[in-house]
């Protein structure tokens, strides 16, 4: 059930954008592919828009598997999770331990004017889904303050990692900034693995 | 058309180094030579529209991917195909099993779409017909991968 009290979405991410550190890939698709532009920028972020819906969570576990010398932090909505929840699963099936997930749960497909999902009016227990598909670390968080307070910890947690945070909508004005062209993006980003992929492979 | 031993040895010649897969009655008999091999990596996944995301995050991170599903999952991933594709450009190859596609009297709609679906897309697709074939799967990869596009094995299959 939704309130007055979920986590301001934008803070929700904040949080992570100031924890993230600089060898880490950050993938954000819909809603939150908007924001996080405005909160920080990286190379190593990739803005997967336009994306498949369900589609950055096994995109994030192709970079995991490829770099498992990093971590890959993906944040998706709760409406592309629920069109592939399997995807838990094989993220959990190929072994990877350098995943989290972080879940933003807002009952809405907010990037089409908010409709609610099938789950807008039951308790999904997502962080229960999860763990059930055996993910050792499975957390959520109703609370700015307790995220805050936690999120640094919960980061270092076994991997894979799933984080649901339940959020608030986001303010119109969160959702107009600009982000990079996905050309730009995927230039960045290869530019980026490959230079810190060369340095790793010839350091002694 | 291919024993398990006989594809994963294709697939390593190539560079190929992680297949990311739903098996058919046709190509399952490939996983014991695909898992147990050492030289790629066996990835499942639980739904074909999985697949095409995952080799992309693979092939963005410096790996060589390739994607094997039937003609059903090759349907029911046509999104995931598209935006991997099409809009992010990636030069992802894939091998599909054409179900029926050896059985002249099946009006199997798997078979029928295969083709036509892959022709609106404008991909760039070889047949494996027969045995004789074999040889043009890794000759189109390599043609494919010089030209740094997509291309799509088609890979004629009995009943399932």
């Amino acid at each position: 059930m939704r309130t007055l009290n979920d986590i301001p979405v934008v803070e929700a991410l904040r949080v992570l954008a100031d924890l993230c550190c600089d060898d880490q890939i950050v993938v954000t698709n819909q809603g939150s592919s908007r924001i996080w532009p405005n909160l920080r920028r990286r190379s190593l972020d990739f803005h997967y828009n336009p994306s498949t819906m369900s589609g950055a969570i096994p995109l994030a576990l192709g970079l995991a598997l490829a770099q498992p010398q990093r971590e890959v932090l993906v944040v998706s909505g709760d409406g592309s999770l629920l069109m592939s929840l399997g995807s838990l699963v094989t993220v959990v099936g190929s072994g990877v331990t350098n995943l989290t997930i972080v879940l933003l749960d807002n009952g809405l497909y907010e990037v089409t004017g908010g409709q609610e999902t099938p789950a807008a009016r039951s308790a999904v227990d997502y962080a229960g889904l999860a763990r059930a598909a055996g993910f050792p670390s499975s957390v959520e968080f109703r609370d700015l303050a307790e995220w805050r307070a936690q999120a640094a910890d919960v980061l270092t947690l076994s991997g894979p990692r799933f984080v649901r945070l339940v959020v608030s909508t986001a303010p119109p004005e969160s959702l107009t900034g600009s982000t990079p062209t996905l050309a730009e993006q995927l230039a960045s980003l290869r530019l980026s693995l490959s230079n810190e992929l060369t340095v790793s492979h010839s350091a002694p | 058309m291919f024993t398990g031993p006989e594809i994963e040895s294709v697939f390593a010649e190539l560079g190929i180094t992680h297949v990311v897969w739903i098996p058919d009655t046709s190509i399952g008999p490939w996983e014991a030579s695909l898992a147990g091999s050492s030289r790629l990596r066996l990835i499942r996944v639980c739904r074909e529209g999985e697949a095409w995301p995952l080799a992309a995050g693979l092939h963005l991170g410096g790996q060589t991917p390739l994607v094997l599903m039937q003609t059903t999952g090759l349907f029911e991933s046509g999104d995931a195909l598209r935006n991997v594709l099409f809009d992010l450009k990636l030069p992802i190859y894939s091998l599909i099993g054409v179900r029926n596609w050896l059985v002249p009297q099946s009006r199997d709609t798997a078979k029928t779409f295969a083709e036509p679906i892959l022709g609106a897309w404008g991909l760039n697709c070889q047949w494996i017909a027969d045995p004789a074939d074999k040889p043009k799967l890794a000759e189109h990869y390599r043609r494919c991968r010089a030209a740094g596009i997509p291309g799509v094995a088609l890979m004629a299959e009995g009943a399932p």
